[in-house]
């Protein structure tokens, strides 16, 4: 039904997408396998008309289309349900599902007029075919995330899609949640629609997908059916490596307790957080996207209040208010979000690696360029951060060594503690290596690191201690040795 | 570690174009032009003594657009200043009425204004609401407290050295309120651009977010300034009501306005982050040597608001077009 | 869960509606100790008195709400009043034969005019609203004056039916109204029901998702300023003609008085939210206060005061009530957990 062929993209600093193809069949499911950084989403941008390929072509039943702008992917039939919900907040159900195409009246003088009673009653319609209790007239703000997303869900159903593209639709779904979706998959299925199923969870793929393709840098690595392929198979396809190989995990002896942390706890988002971190130790936080563990590691940097709980630094209760008392008490904290909570992207490196510490270095209340531009080369350098110059600003760079300057920022601050949130979140398969790489040398100079991630070989490969979190509670503790990838799975679902 | 070595250069290598470019630069080659056509109109426009006492028409009003510059740096705006004026100026009437004594006046001046600022800056970081909305309701309430008092009233009744601060020359020729401008342009520049407060406001206009996470205490800083701000109108109010002698409820009306076409002419993005005094100072002399010129040839003010306004927008627009005409 | 929590928190629409009524119930409350201490104020011919003199203002808030809704501000709607009022005062008075028609015609015409240059510069050349509105703010009001040569059109100036028009009764209710009416219930109409309408609310709320399905942005951009300038046109010949005089500062600073009508109302300058009926409540209220003031023997300069202070309590009730609630991870004290059926099959 669709075709994609020879497509390549690049960014600046980056290709995303080279010579890749993918082919979608009425009826089928495929899976698209990648780790994060394959060019998943480039992908799917592109399908979606938001990017122009640089090269290469779409068609759509034999004959070519090219996107100019989302909407007219949209009217050739490609819809997307987005990993963050591109939604309206204020409206309700209805109005999100149905924007931009309202039933109208569609005669008379008021043929332009929207028929709402037609657009509840079709709201209503399509929520009842997925089976879920919302109402067409709540206001989507009033929502939880999981209820967001099967709205989104609904808003591709009905519009007469033809080709449904899923961005890692589950990665926010309780159990309960995953399994209504593979019926609403079914159904899609069912209905003659083509389907492209983006995950990176096998037991997920293998239930549902008819066919798979593989991507790794950007590449295309192989494509075929899914009764033809094993597990094992696909996992080295993706990695390219083999797990143990990819992650150079250095162990060093661990030293004394420098973080505590006691039955830290907020109204909404989590509960009865505790672990203690030694010097040395690289303490993994898995879990579901939205399990509250960058609400945590927040709260602990002082962004959030919570509403309980002790924190002891080296042995002494400390109280974080806001993230500058963190600073001084020796976190660090490398936030999700480059973008917006990490990067100043229009001021340039040194201003960003100097902006926490920014009295500390220059010794004053007075700038000195000669003296900051020092600590930004010396702690750059360490990074191996790629530039033309330093005052080069940040947004001009790529994501791997944007993500490399805020670690440099963060190490500036001389942390005992340092937190990482999804270091390696959509950054080119080099940088990626060289922020774990770095995480050993920061281990190994005696600091302790919490790392926080999405990616089960990431954090199986390079924490001490695993511990899962589910729904705002740690779920369950692992030892590095006893830690499977079936069990934290298991226990990050909110089973086990 | 990792095996790659990769020289980085210190800074960038300045390209010529990009000096030319500089909002400054083109704001001072605009400068020269008001002065050449306007000496070519008016035989009075370049003398010197005229020239000074033109500057008792915007110092006011250059004054408050150091402070708003930094308020619109860090993405806010204020648009209660010019009803802060009138406050403080009716207060300082009242006062003056009272038979209070010149340097109480002053004090009572710069307090009304600190404490009015501080009202904007508590009222928007505390319940997080937008600062337009916010200084829309101040504008009004302050003002409308102006009117309370002195409904259609005037006080003129100010002791007699009041007049100094507005009228008085230093040096026999140089006004005392542009000494002070000068003086301020100086000391607003080099915190902006020369020390770490100014940095912090930088990194808070371009991403508040990113700020809070690097330990800057995000609201304090823009509490600050809406006091700093208050405190700079509350200056104003003191310059203005000493020149003019004499304080009516519509004292300064739609001053706030010219007060913003000042920063934003000079380059101070409107959206926050980016701008710079050097900017906004030749900006000042850009629409004061306007209207100086046009009032040499006795225009109205009232039509000079065509020229400001066209000015501003035109100003932000060209380069806009040039550099999408470029593109292409 | 408790099932007692999922009650006890409003939605975010009942909360709209519960402020529109809030607002509602404080007009009645205000209507009734103005009537208390002055039992006049409240008969018919009295309050048909504050009616017309705020339908000016009503309407100027419809058009500005649209405006807000997508994320902008139109500073300049009381310079371009003034300025269409004057263009109609001077065509009433050098050419007194003109059929009212053709004033009626021109004044929106004149209005959108002036709309479509910052609607043009805005969607197209991409400069910030608030500075575009700003400088024809300045323009449109310097522009009168060189029109006029700093003169004021006078009461007997105007021809007959210029002045006439709006007064004249249809069914015991004057033309103003009649026009207010028809502007309000038109703008309610197409901002609830048609497609165009409700985009505004898409481009406000999140212009990216807006973008997404296809809502041109910049064609919406375009619209609402036409829409405000076109209103502010009309309305610019019905203030000239009702206070029978036009001059260089007709409505001077009146910009900001329709933008506090509108947030009183509950239009939120973040954009995406807001109601026709909201705002109208919000005019309604502020031009009690106005014209209660002299009634009940309290100064008219208190009017300016209590309005701010009005608008300070309107944003601050606001902002508790668009507070944000987090991600509610907990799921077992989330109030709006999902309720997924079991699988039946």
């Amino acid at each position: 039904m669709l075709a994609l062929a020879g497509v390549s993209k690049s960014f600046p600093g980056v290709k995303a997408l080279d010579d890749v193809r993918l082919e979608l069949r009425a009826g089928e499911v495929m899976a698209l396998v990648g780790e994060n950084g394959a060019g998943k989403s480039t992908l799917v941008k592109i399908l979606t008309g938001i990017e122009r390929p640089d090269a290469g072509g779409i068609t759509i039943d034999g004959s070519p289309v090219s996107f100019g702008s989302p909407h007219d992917a949209w009217l050739a039939g490609i819809t997307a349900i987005h990993q963050e919900t591109v939604m309206f907040d204020d409206l309700t159900v209805a109005e999100n599902i149905h924007m931009g195409h309202h039933p109208t009246l569609g005669r008379g003088p008021f043929r332009r007029f929207v028929d709402w009673r037609a657009m509840k009653a079709r709201t209503r319609a399509v929520l009842a075919r997925l089976e879920v209790d919302i109402q067409p007239d709540t206001v989507l703000r009033d929502l939880t995330v999981a209820r967001k997303h099967i709205v989104g869900i609904a808003k591709a159903l009905s519009h007469d899609a033809r080709i449904v593209i899923m961005d890692e639709p589950t990665a926010a779904l309780s159990q309960h949640e995953i399994a209504e979706l593979y019926k609403i998959v079914g159904q899609l299925k069912a209905a003659g629609k083509a389907i492209l199923f983006i995950s990176h969870k096998f037991d997920e793929i293998f239930a549902i997908a008819d066919r798979w393709t593989v991507l790794r840098d950007g590449r295309f690595i192989g494509a075929g059916a899914i009764g033809e392929v094993t597990r094992d198979e696909l996992v080295t396809m993706m990695v390219g490596r083999r797990l143990d190989q990819v992650f150079p995990k250095i162990t060093v002896p661990l030293g004394e307790t420098v973080l505590e942390v006691n039955d830290l706890s907020h109204p909404t988002e989590f509960d009865g957080i505790g672990f203690k971190l030694r010097r040395g130790e690289i303490l993994g936080f898995y879990g579901l996207v939205g399990a509250g563990r960058s609400e945590a590691m927040q709260a602990l940097f002082g962004i959030t209040k919570p509403s309980r709980g002790r924190v002891r630094i080296a042995g002494r209760d400390v109280v974080v208010r806001n993230p500058s008392d963190a600073i001084r008490a020796g976190i660090a904290y490398v936030p999700e979000d480059r973008q917006v909570q990490g990067a100043i992207l229009p001021m340039g490196i040194t201003e960003n690696i100097t902006l926490p510490v920014v009295d500390r270095v220059n010794g004053g209340p007075v700038l000195r360029p000669a003296r900051e531009r020092a600590v930004a080369r010396r702690f750059g350098e360490r990074l191996a951060v790629k530039a033309t110059h330093w005052d080069q600003p940040v947004g001009t760079l790529s994501g791997g060594n944007q993500q490399k300057v805020l670690i440099a920022k963060w190490l500036a601050t001389n942390p005992a503690v340092i937190i990482l949130d999804e270091p390696t979140k959509g950054i080119d398969v080099g940088s990626k290596a060289a922020v774990h790489e770095f995480m050993g040398e920061l281990v190994r100079s005696g600091l302790a690191v919490i790392l926080v991630s999405s990616e089960l070989p990431e954090i199986m490969g390079m924490s001490d201690t695993i511990i899962v979190m589910h729904e705002g509670r740690i779920r369950r503790r692992f030892s590095r040795a006893e830690a499977t990838a079936e069990a934290i799975v298991t226990a990050a679902t909110g089973g086990g | 570690m990792t095996s790659l070595r990769y020289e980085v250069a210190d800074r960038k290598r300045p390209a010529a174009l990009d000096f030319w470019l500089r909002w400054e630069v083109l704001l001072l080659v605009l400068l020269a032009a008001v002065m050449v056509v306007n000496s070519r109109l008016s035989p009075w426009f370049l003398d010197y003594y005229n020239l000074m006492d033109s500057t008792f028409n915007f110092s006011e009003k250059a004054i408050m657009a150091l402070a708003m510059t930094l308020i619109i740096v860090t993405r806010d705006i204020d648009l209660s200043v010019a009803s802060i004026i009138a406050l403080a100026s009716v207060l300082m009437g009242l006062a003056a009425q009272a038979g209070a004594g010149i340097p109480l006046l002053v004090v009572i001046g710069l307090a009304t204004g600190l404490l009015a600022g501080l009202a904007n800056g508590l009222i928007i970081t505390r319940f997080q609401i937008p600062a337009i909305v916010v200084t829309i309701g101040t504008m009004s309430l302050f003002r409308g407290i102006a009117y309370v008092v002195l409904g259609d009233t005037a006080i003129t009744a100010y002791p007699a050295g009041f007049s100094w601060f507005g009228q008085s020359y230093l040096m026999w020729s140089i006004p005392f309120e542009f000494a002070l401008f000068l003086g301020l342009t100086a000391v607003f520049g080099f915190v902006l651009h020369f020390t770490t407060t100014g940095r912090r406001i930088f990194a808070i206009g371009n991403n508040p977010t990113a700020a809070r996470f690097s330990g800057i205490p995000v609201d304090r800083y823009r509490l600050a300034l809406f006091a700093l701000n208050g405190l700079i109108a509350g200056l104003a109010a003191i310059l203005l009501t000493s020149r003019i002698g004499s304080t009516r409820p519509n004292i300064a009306a739609g001053w706030e306005l010219e007060v913003i076409t000042m920063v934003v002419l000079g380059g101070v993005s409107i959206v926050g982050g980016s701008g710079t005094i050097s900017g906004v100072f030749i900006a000042v002399f850009v629409l004061g040597m306007m209207t100086f010129g046009l009032s040499l040839m006795n225009v109205p003010g009232i039509v000079m608001s065509v020229f400001v306004g066209t000015l501003l927008i035109a100003s932000i627009a060209v380069p806009i077009l040039i550099r999408r005409a470029l593109r292409r | 869960m408790n099932p007692s929590t999922h009650s006890s928190r409003p939605s975010l629409a009942s909360l709209a509606k519960r402020r529109e009524i809030v607002l509602l119930v404080l007009i009645v409350a205000l209507l009734a100790a103005v009537g208390a201490r002055a039992p006049v104020f409240l008969t018919p011919s009295s309050l048909a008195d504050v009616l017309t003199d705020t339908a000016i203002l009503l309407m100027l808030a419809c058009g500005q709400m649209a405006v807000i809704l997508t994320r902008g501000i139109d500073l300049s709607v009381a310079s371009n009043m003034a300025f269409t009022g004057m263009c109609t005062a001077l065509l009433s008075k050098y050419h007194p034969e003109l059929p009212i028609v053709v004033t009626l015609a021109l004044a929106p015409l004149i209005g959108f005019c002036l709309g479509a240059i910052n609607g043009a510069l805005i969607a197209w050349v991409k400069i910030p609203p608030i500075v575009v509105t700003l400088g024809t703010l300045s323009a449109y009001r310097g522009m009168i004056f060189v029109l006029s040569g700093g003169a004021s059109v006078v009461t007997h100036e105007f021809s007959r039916p210029y002045l006439d028009f709006p007064r004249q009764t249809l069914f015991g209710v004057p033309a103003l109204l009649w026009i207010a009416a028809l502007v309000c219930a038109g703008m309610a109409v197409f901002l609830t029901l048609a497609r165009t309408g409700r985009s505004l609310y898409a481009v406000g709320g999140n212009p990216l998702a807006a973008r997404y399905v296809g809502i041109g942005i910049e064609r919406c951009q375009f619209l609402v300023y036409c829409l405000s300038g076109t209103i502010a046109g009309l309305c610019g010949y019905l203030w000239v003609s009702r206070y029978a005089i036009a001059f260089t500062e007709v409505a001077f600073g009146y910009e900001l008085t329709v933008i506090a009508a509108c947030v009183i109302g509950g239009v939120s300058v973040a954009g995406g939210i807001g109601t026709v009926s909201g705002c109208l409540l919000g005019g309604l209220f502020l031009g009690i206060i106005g014209n209660a003031l002299p009634v009940i023997q309290v100064s008219p300069f208190w009017q300016m005061a209590i309005s701010g202070l009005v608008i300070l309590c309107a944003v601050i009730v606001n902002s508790r009530g668009e507070a944000r609630k987090g991600k509610l991870i907990l799921r077992d004290r989330s109030p709006s957990e999902p309720q997924i059926r079991p699988e039946t099959a």
